[in-house]
């Protein structure tokens, strides 16, 4: 197990109970788990949508949607059952955060499924973990159990009278998954392609029944919310961006982690203090700020705040809170190329635009990046990217357009540097292993 | 659903609320592209080429899943929607081999038309395009993987439409296949309906792999010689030495009564007209036993004298004839006008496919209608009862499966056995293989039934508006009895073959005349033919051939039909009859004849057909083969050769503007093409004896229950339903002895009579698929 890297700037919510052996339901009670469920269980309905809104708190997947609208968005009345179903598919390249949750508080996991579930009306939640996180399943199995057997799932939960039931299930190795409707056909046991919207989930969602669906940080976050309370929580961090979030500290930098910070912490701060500034001697050449998908900020770009308005107004995404650091010694040609492999791997192949267009970008970037690149192949490169932004059926060939867009538009010298047979200029760079 | 109005390029539109965009632009003919949308499959929004900007709305939207808002303003054809389209077409033609010259498709591909529309044909790419193998899925259907642009509409029409799911798609992103349910074959029923829905050349026929160009065929829209549902078929001719050759036959324009539909009879089993052994000369046996070929003029010479002969020395009672399943009304109108009025006999019969007097009768005793095959589209209730639509009437089964798919129509099914069909249905009631439908009918009136029938029952009578389809196990007082149960629905009987309901309507019976007009009320035909009709029935096709066997049938003349096969008649009981055969192969009875005579076949003639639920289409001279003559041309012709008054048999030279001697022929065996020579020049085609049209004036003119057909609707290619014949004092007949002459065919969806043997893919096909080849046919009453 990796250490819990610690810095004096964190502020611990949703990181509160890591490294304390949480998982073991017992320490989890002890550490005051359920205490926020039980209270919930005396609150109406729209008492806790209500406490919800008034905590800020934004989806903590990549979309940054506010949770208490979202939950808001259930009908009251539905013929079809409603559903909870807890996103954990992380797979954001960048992104390592919802993995320690899984790992070290999984009860907070099921806590917030269970709260969730009061709020909307539900009495089911899935709780869906990717393929790859199949040695946390184990885990997630046993607190789940162990929560059935505490009486805190199953019919009469804590003795109110209420049922839920927590079923959770893996995937098998797809990015796209991750989309919300594409996780629900998942779940369905079909292929893993998003669907048509509208309808959106909360309205016709898994089994055709109005569901929520939230990242594991998010659902996390939940308990602590009524733990501190909303008010004091949204206090933690910006306007309109309350609390803190997990941050994927990652790259060239000294200190890499994940990290708790309030939200609207600055991004410099953040690479040069929490992350101890550029490892082996070398500079700054550019901050992926929130994940791959996310465009690339060049050093004169990064003092900003890191919530989602900051972020956006940058001319990127505050996203999964995978800060991806990268040095001088970094060829971001091949940067950028290894980002579209990911993206042609993990395209679902549904839409011509995504499947046809990350399959040429890949091509193209790699006859590229081996010197077999011309002039008008940094058009192409740049035509194939805006010819997929907003043509797409899912935002997954947004995600592949705008990094590529951004790439092209802030590193065009390096692009250039390739051009007529010449050798990547970072060839010698010891950390190639990038491709 | 109420209205609303919008703006589409500038143009105000309206529409009923919920209609999706693509549909209603469609509608009000501005053209929007797409590869995947599909109207009655489900939406995929997976090509992107529908692309439109609509105002307030951010982002480019899919005009196939928007549906239309009041007040929406929409912008199709714009620099930005262009851009978007040539993009999309650009990256398909990325990894698209350049096949054109050697694809199927080519001049039919829609990734053709919309590279020329939008000008995406310069390449960007340099890198190699992804190939995958192509590969041999069925007898009958090739997958050229390259070309594979993943709309994903093969896999929705063999699942969503045909309900057979062998078609899916395998692995993700750019290696993302359509694959076969068996690996690397096809086990399904091979309707071939992927081939047609394929925008490009993925999905191509088998036995039209690289024959011609669309252009080089003339198409030709008839309806299929096959089941008994009569579905529209394009066949594309291509001339060649012996008159014209069949390449291939497919319902692209989804035309007709069929619209997307069309199985495996209909798409490939046209191949018995180009065989090698086509009967193409007459033949005459010889002294020595064998038979050899001789003239037209010599054959029909030769057959005239012998049946006067006959006809003068022992009566017309002692001339049998067994007409066709398969012949058009025309042909089957003028066999038994020249059976009755020339040769003097009511020894008059076919293969009864179905009981199809006793249903007349039972509607006309109930005041009951009948359903029209597109009745079953948008029935708010159905009742199945026998039959396997499935494998013996496929587009019954595909009108039901849709109307349940897409309007949630109510299906109700009774059957001896679990036919596939019963996926859709609301209730299925298993009836006793023992007398099942007998006893069902007795439930429905006597009461006694037991609880699961009971259940059933009471289902039924809640719908407010039912059609039953009945199987042509069902006859006389089964059929009776479920009219009389429920009178307020409609009524449809399966029968087999593409006319044997027409057959039945024109009179192929010894005891009935055209319109199931007894004999006794025979007045209109006595006047038209001028004779007097004797009251007593002729002989029965069975009675025929016991009287043969004895020694007493001095002729038979059969058109069309292979009595020996089918009712396994021993070669010897036809040694005394002198017998006529007038069909397209040396079938087992035509091996026997004194005289084989070449006819034509329902591909290579005009005329009409009425299909087992009373709809009437027109069907078209296709092909062609030399030395053949359609079945109307020959029987005219042996009636003039036994001094008979051709005009009174026909009623040619009635027209107003016939045209002697501008013509290019009326020369025998030219008059199909002649007819057509003559339209297309605005002349009436009223010359010819041997003209269709003359005898459906007759057939308009006089038959009960064809007096309302329209003509125009006729020549332009439609089907009409044809209201029950309420022919006079039918109900009082004694129809009885027709439940036992009926004998159902047996055929699934590869099999198809005596024709069927003769069609190579079908055998093929059938050979790959053995349960679906023959069933047991039900001889129980």
């Amino acid at each position: 197990m990796p250490n819990i890297s610690h810095h004096p700037d964190e502020v611990s919510v949703v990181s509160y109970r890591f490294g304390k052996g949480a998982a073991n339901i017992d320490k989890y009670l002890e550490l005051g788990g359920y205490e926020s469920l039980k209270k919930c269980l005396g609150l109406e309905p729209d008492a806790i949508v209500a406490e919800m809104k008034a905590s800020g708190l934004r989806g903590r997947g990549g979309a940054g949607f506010p949770t208490g609208m979202k939950w808001s968005f259930v009908p009251k009345q539905s013929a079809k059952p409603k559903y909870i179903l807890v996103n954990g598919d992380e797979s954001e390249p960048g992104t390592c955060k919802d993995r320690l949750i899984f790992e070290h508080d999984p009860h907070a996991v099921i806590e917030g499924v269970i709260i969730a579930g009061l709020a909307v009306g539900a009495q089911m939640g899935f709780i869906y973990l990717r393929g790859e996180y199949r040695y946390l399943l184990t885990i997630m199995e046993r607190a789940i159990a162990d929560a059935y057997a505490k009486g805190f799932l199953g019919k009469n939960i804590c003795g109110s009278g209420k049922d839920f039931e927590v079923i959770s299930h893996t995937g098998a190795g797809a990015y796209e998954v991750g989309e919300e409707s594409a996780l629900m056909e998942s779940l369905e046991g079909k292929r893993g392609i998003p669907r048509i919207r509208p309808p959106f989930p909360a309205v016709v969602g898994l089994y055709g029944g109005p569901t929520v669906i939230n990242n594991a940080e998010t659902i996390a976050t939940v308990p602590h919310v009524f733990r501190i309370g909303g008010a004091e929580y949204a206090k933690l961090g910006t306007e309109r961006n309350g609390g803190t979030r997990l941050f994927c500290l990652s790259g060239h930098v000294k200190n890499p982690g994940v990290y708790e910070l309030p939200m609207g912490y600055n991004l410099k701060k953040m690479v040069y203090e929490v992350g101890g500034g550029i490892a082996n001697g070398r500079k700054l050449k550019a901050v992926v700020p929130g994940g791959s998908s996310t465009p690339v900020l060049l050093p004169e770009e990064i003092d900003i705040g890191m919530d989602f308005d900051q972020v956006g107004k940058a001319g990127s995404m505050l996203g999964s809170g995978g800060v991806v650091v990268i040095d001088d010694q970094t060829c971001m040609v091949n940067f950028a190329l290894r980002t579209m492999k990911f993206y042609q791997h993990e395209s679902c192949g549904w839409c011509i635009p995504c499947r046809e267009g990350t399959d040429w970008l890949k091509k193209t970037l790699t006859r590229f990046h081996a010197g077999g690149g011309v002039e008008k192949d940094i058009d192409n490169i740049r035509y194939l990217s805006e010819n997929m932004l907003g043509r797409t059926f899912c935002p997954l060939g947004d995600a592949a357009a705008m990094p590529t867009i951004a790439f092209v538009k802030k590193f065009r010298h390096e692009f250039e540097a390739h051009l007529d047979g010449k050798p990547c200029p970072y060839a010698h760079a010891e950390d190639l292993a990038l491709a | 659903m109420p209205d609303v109005t919008f703006i589409v390029d500038g143009k105000q539109l309206t529409a009923p609320a919920g209609t999706l965009l693509i549909d209603a632009c469609r509608t009000a003919g501005i053209e929007i592209p797409a590869f995947c949308y599909y109207p009655g499959l489900s939406l995929q929004a997976a090509c992107r080429m529908c692309v439109v900007r609509i105002e307030k709305m951010p982002k480019l939207q899919t005009a196939c899943t928007t549906p239309v808002a009041e007040g929406m303003i929409v912008q199709t054809e714009t620099d930005e929607t262009k851009q978007a389209r040539k993009a999309t077409l650009e990256l398909l033609l990325g990894n698209h081999p350049l096949d054109c010259p050697v694809c199927d498709a080519g001049g039919e591909c829609e990734l053709q038309d919309m590279t020329f529309k939008y000008g995406a044909s310069e390449s960007k790419f340099v890198e190699i395009k992804q190939h995958r193998e192509e590969q041999q899925w069925s007898p009958v259907v090739f997958f050229d993987r390259p070309r594979c642009i993943l709309c994903y509409r093969c896999v929705r029409m063999c699942g969503e439409g045909m309900d057979v799911w062998a078609l899916g798609v395998q692995n993700r992103g750019v290696g993302s296949v359509i694959a076969p349910n068996r690996q690397d074959h096809l086990d399904c029923e091979e309707c071939g309906a992927c081939i047609d829905v394929c925008p490009v050349g993925a999905l191509t026929s088998g036995t039209y792999r690289y024959k011609t160009r669309p252009w080089e065929m003339n198409h030709v829209a008839t309806v299929c010689t096959h089941c008994g549902d009569g579905c529209k078929v394009t066949l594309g001719i291509r001339q060649d030495n012996d008159g014209s050759e069949v390449v291939r036959g497919d319902n692209r324009d989804k035309s007709g009564i069929n619209g997307d539909f069309l199985c495996a009879k209909g798409r490939f089993a046209f191949d018995f007209v180009n065989r090698t052994d086509r009967l193409t000369q007459p033949l005459v046996r010889q002294a020595n036993g064998q038979l050899e070929a001789v003239s037209w003029e010599h054959a029909i010479q030769f057959v005239g004298k012998k049946l006067t002969e006959i006809r003068n020395q022992r009566g017309g009672k002692s001339i049998g004839f067994i007409g066709s399943n398969r012949t058009t009304n025309e042909d089957n109108y003028i066999l038994q006008k020249f059976a009755r009025s020339v040769v003097g006999t009511n020894n008059i019969d076919h293969h009864r496919t179905a009981d199809f007097a006793g249903f007349v009768q039972a509607l006309a005793k109930h005041s009951a209608k009948a359903a029209s095959l597109r009745d079953f589209e948008s029935a708010a209730a159905t009742l199945v009862i026998g039959g396997d639509p499935t494998e013996q009437h496929p587009l019954l089964a595909w009108n039901i499966r849709t109307n349940v798919r897409l309007n949630n129509s109510r299906l109700y099914i009774a059957n001896t056995e679990k036919i596939k069909l019963h996926r859709q249905a609301k209730a299925f009631l298993a009836l006793p293989a023992q007398d099942g439908y007998g006893s069902f009918a007795n439930s429905l009136h006597a009461g006694g039934a037991n609880d699961e029938t009971k259940t059933f029952l009471d289902g039924l009578r809640a719908e407010e508006s039912l059609i039953v389809a009945m199987g042509p196990e069902l006859r006389d007082g089964t059929i009776a009895a479920i009219v009389a149960a429920f009178p307020q629905a409609k009524f449809a009987l399966l029968g087999d073959y593409s006319n044997s309901r027409g057959a039945a309507d024109m009179g192929l019976f010894p005891d009935l005349l055209p319109g199931f007009t007894p004999l006794c009320a025979n007045a209109t035909f006595a006047t038209e033919y001028g004779m007097e009709f004797s009251a007593e029935p002729g002989l029965n096709l069975i009675q025929m051939l016991d009287a043969a066997a004895r020694g007493d049938l001095g002729a038979l003349y059969v058109v069309g039909s292979n009595p020996v096969s089918r009712y396994n008649v021993p070669a010897d009981s036809l040694e005394n009859t002198f017998l006529i055969v007038q069909d397209l192969f040396l079938t087992e009875t035509a091996l026997l004849a004194d005289v084989v005579l070449p006819a034509a076949s329902a591909y290579e003639k005009s005329g009409t057909m009425t299909n087992t639920y009373g709809d009437l289409q027109l069907v078209k001279k296709g092909g062609d083969r030399a030395g053949t003559r359609s079945d109307l041309e020959i029987i005219v012709r042996i009636a003039a050769a036994m001094g008979a008054k051709v005009n009174s048999l026909v009623p040619y030279g009635k027209g107003v503007s016939s045209d002697l001697g501008q013509t290019r022929g009326a020369q025998s065996g030219e008059a199909d093409r002649h007819a057509v020579w003559l339209s297309a020049h605005n002349l009436e085609p009223r010359v010819s004896p041997f003209d269709p049209n003359a005898v459906l004036d007759e057939i308009h003119r006089l038959i009960p229950g064809y007096a309302g057909l329209s003509r125009l609707t006729l020549a332009a290619g439609n089907d009409q339903h044809l209201p029950s014949a309420e022919p006079t004092g039918l109900v009082q007949i004694d129809l009885s002895s027709h439940a036992g002459l009926t004998l159902p065919t047996g055929d699934g969806l590869f099999a198809s009579g005596t024709l069927g043997r003769y069609c190579s893919t079908l055998g093929e096909l059938a050979a790959e698929h053995p349960q679906s080849a023959e069933m047991a046919t039900d001889a129980s009453a």
